[in-house]
């Protein structure tokens, strides 16, 4: 049971470092605590789920279309709502409830488009049996939940440190006026940040989505929820953290259900959150390195 | 004068006649008005519309047959949104404008708790086939239901799971942040008590979550004959998914929430063994169900529904109680002759045998008329509903 409950804790980890990564990459560059990726997470799913129900497209068809559909639409929301705002020097939190209105229009266009009602990618797109392994029942999809949320992590890390994009990107989230005076595209970079976080953001949906067999238009709120307290834990707008922090949640929520019990589930889990951000209240990695990104 | 005026003129006169001759107890003699207060647009009109539709046939039929000793029945029809105030609107316009002579409605059970004390107050029948929740019959005597309630149906779906699949001991699951699930929960757990059926571990999740692999591998532990299970159809698909992943493959005892078609979607492949208790089912073959079946699919160019079947069993229990009323003309003392016929009325309908029970108020005092009636409960086996007796 132990090994189970182990493997169940790393899997529902990485759901919600998946979920974080994007969030806390548009935070880290962009300083926007942008609050419609949960909506983005969900147009990903959606859109996936389109292009699989008309033209029978594979799996990893529907997530490359997720990543290039949510996408685009965060690149639209940077160029319509946020870049406006930066270019009049809105306070910190104009753009966050700009983003709520967002979020809340691109919930309501999805439910009027395709009903309230859940629906779920066919059965037939990934194989749901479980396989056992060491005792431990695992399924393809969890597998690859963990690993595409490592791989993410580490390409996301390497394309930072080791790249002149991240470069750039790191001089940005050091001081974007700086960044801008040593010849640096600060609007172009914006935008290529706001479309890759909001296209992790559709992977996410399309990959939870199947997880939790059900795409509604408002299956992006509860988890935002959770992925705020995640990029908080982890130190806003660091990579390593989200992953961390993710796992760290997971950790907690599975292993005090099996412990402690389910009614005491988030009370645990995020009392546990509370008491790490009183040790470092910068979170994981926020004091380590002032730099974000 | 011109056209235009011509015609308003025409109009005003037309109207005033109208008024003059309509007077209520002209209309009472001709017709016998029944104020109808369902959802019809909003959430809950997929529902308001099966019930809309399960009348009027239940009306055609009983019209078509020389009406209720030679008056025809008189649909008066408001759409109350599946709102609580538009819910209020609509009663006291049928009540003090139309004047009818009894309501049926609203959908929702919420609209319920706010709208049938009006009812009640004007002391006027309100009849509602769809409100499941605790308490609706505890506003007042005026106020009769035919939706068998939760409280009656889990029981009996526990108890004859218990029996058909010797169930000994059990798992619950429940959502602990939504008022139906609770609520659902709390009848389980009653239940389960008055059984003396033992709980293994009891177990929570929140609205949203994905992942229920937590709680589901410490039920296995426990080495449950079954889960109960108390969810919505969001959460609930998933949940059989998944517990169907980690080896747990015993049946799942579901409340109202998980009574639809749409599991076999949701939870493809994974979908069999839910065992859940209705109060009607289109595979229940008696000849009453079968005649509706086909009346209503030949009407509507669909199949029917639970709330189109009470519905439709509710009017025809309203007409049998109309037909032991001897109207005076006078509307109060004509209301109170309905209220006071309907208790014993029986029927034998879409839905089976039916008769109605007292209800008691928070006192404890006699109030409304509950439902009398065994569900009946099913299982899903492949791509369907499978009647168990």
């Amino acid at each position: 049971m132990l090994e189970q409950q182990l493997f169940n804790a790393l899997s529902l980890g990485c759901v919600y470092a998946l979920f974080a990564l994007g969030f806390t990459l548009v935070f880290g560059v962009l300083g926007v605590i942008n609050l419609s990726h949960g909506a983005v997470f969900m147009v990903g799913a959606y859109a996936a789920l389109e292009l699989v129900l008309r033209v029978h497209a594979p799996l990893w068809a529907a997530v490359v279309f997720a990543f290039v559909f949510s996408g685009l639409v965060g690149l639209l929301i940077d160029r319509l709502v946020l870049k406006p705002l930066r270019a009049r020097d809105a306070p910190h939190l104009i753009p966050m409830i700009a983003t709520i209105g967002l979020g809340l229009a691109m919930n309501s266009l999805v439910q009027g488009l395709f009903g309230a009602e859940n629906q779920r990618f066919p059965s037939d797109v990934l194989p749901d049996q479980a396989i056992i392994i060491a005792g431990v029942s695992v399924t393809v999809l969890e597998l690859g939940i963990i690993l595409v949320s490592f791989v993410l992590m580490t390409v996301l890390l390497l394309a930072l440190k080791r790249t002149q994009l991240g470069r750039a990107l790191r001089a940005i989230a050091e001081s974007p006026k700086a960044a801008r005076l040593l010849g640096i595209d600060v609007e172009g970079l914006f935008m290529v940040t706001s479309a890759t976080a909001a296209g992790l953001g559709g992977v996410a949906g399309v990959l939870i989505g199947l997880y939790s067999n059900a795409l509604f238009p408002l299956m992006g709120q509860p988890i935002m929820h959770k992925g705020i307290a995640v990029i908080i834990l982890g130190g806003m707008g660091d990579i390593r953290g989200a992953m961390l922090a993710g796992l760290f949640l997971g950790f907690a929520e599975v292993l005090s259900v099996a412990y402690i019990g389910s009614t005491m589930r988030d009370a645990v889990a995020f009392g546990l959150l509370f008491l790490v951000l009183l040790v470092r209240p910068k979170g994981l990695f926020g004091s380590v390195q002032e730099r974000k990104v | 004068m011109t056209a235009l005026q011509r015609f308003a003129r025409a109009s005003a006169l037309a109207l005033a006649a109208a008024a003059f001759l309509g007077g209520p107890s002209l209309a009472a003699a001709a017709d016998l008005k029944i104020g109808v207060a369902e959802a019809l647009s909003g959430g809950a009109a997929q529902y308001g519309i099966s019930i809309r539709n399960g009348f009027q046939l239940a009306v055609d039929e009983i019209n078509g047959a020389g009406g209720v000793n030679g008056s025809k029945i008189s649909l008066v029809v408001e759409d109350e949104q599946g709102k609580k105030d538009e819910a209020i609107n609509a009663f006291k316009k049928l009540i003090f404008q139309d004047k009818v002579l009894m309501l049926f409605g609203p959908t929702l059970s919420n609209s319920a708790q706010a709208a049938d004390p009006i009812a009640q107050a004007a002391k006027i029948v309100v009849f509602g086939t769809s409100n499941t929740a605790d308490g609706i019959t505890s506003i007042g005597d005026h106020v009769f239901r035919n939706s068998v309630t939760e409280a009656d149906v889990l029981p009996v779906t526990i108890r004859t799971a218990a029996r058909v699949a010797s169930i000994k001991k059990v798992a619950v699951l429940y959502g602990n942040d939504d008022v139906f699930t609770k609520s659902g929960y709390d009848n389980f757990k009653k239940a389960l008590e008055d059984l003396k059926i033992p709980v293994t571990t009891t177990e929570t999740f929140a609205k949203g979550d994905v992942d229920f692999k937590a709680q589901l591998t410490k039920i296995k532990a426990t080495n449950p004959d079954a889960i109960v299970l108390s969810a919505l159809l969001a959460e609930g698909a998933p949940i059989m998914v998944q517990a169907r992943q980690l080896g747990l493959n015993v049946p799942v005892i579901g409340g109202n929430g998980m009574n639809s078609v749409k599991v076999f979607d949701l939870a493809k492949g994974s979908s069999d063994g839910l065992w859940v208790g209705s109060p009607w089912s289109i595979e229940n073959r008696t000849p009453e169900n079968n005649s509706f079946i086909i009346a209503y699919t030949k009407a509507y160019s669909s199949p029917p529904d639970q709330f189109a079947a009470q519905a439709y069993d509710a009017m025809h229990i309203a007409a049998a109680a109309l037909k032991k009323v001897k109207l005076t003309g006078d509307l109060a003392k004509d209301r109170e002759a309905v209220q006071a016929a309907l208790p014993a009325i029986t029927w034998t309908g879409a839905t089976g045998k039916f008769a109605f029970k007292r209800a008691n108020d928070k006192s404890g005092k006699p109030a409304g008329y509950d439902a009398d009636q065994v569900p009946i409960v099913s299982t899903t086996r492949g791509k369907n509903y499978e009647i168990e007796k």
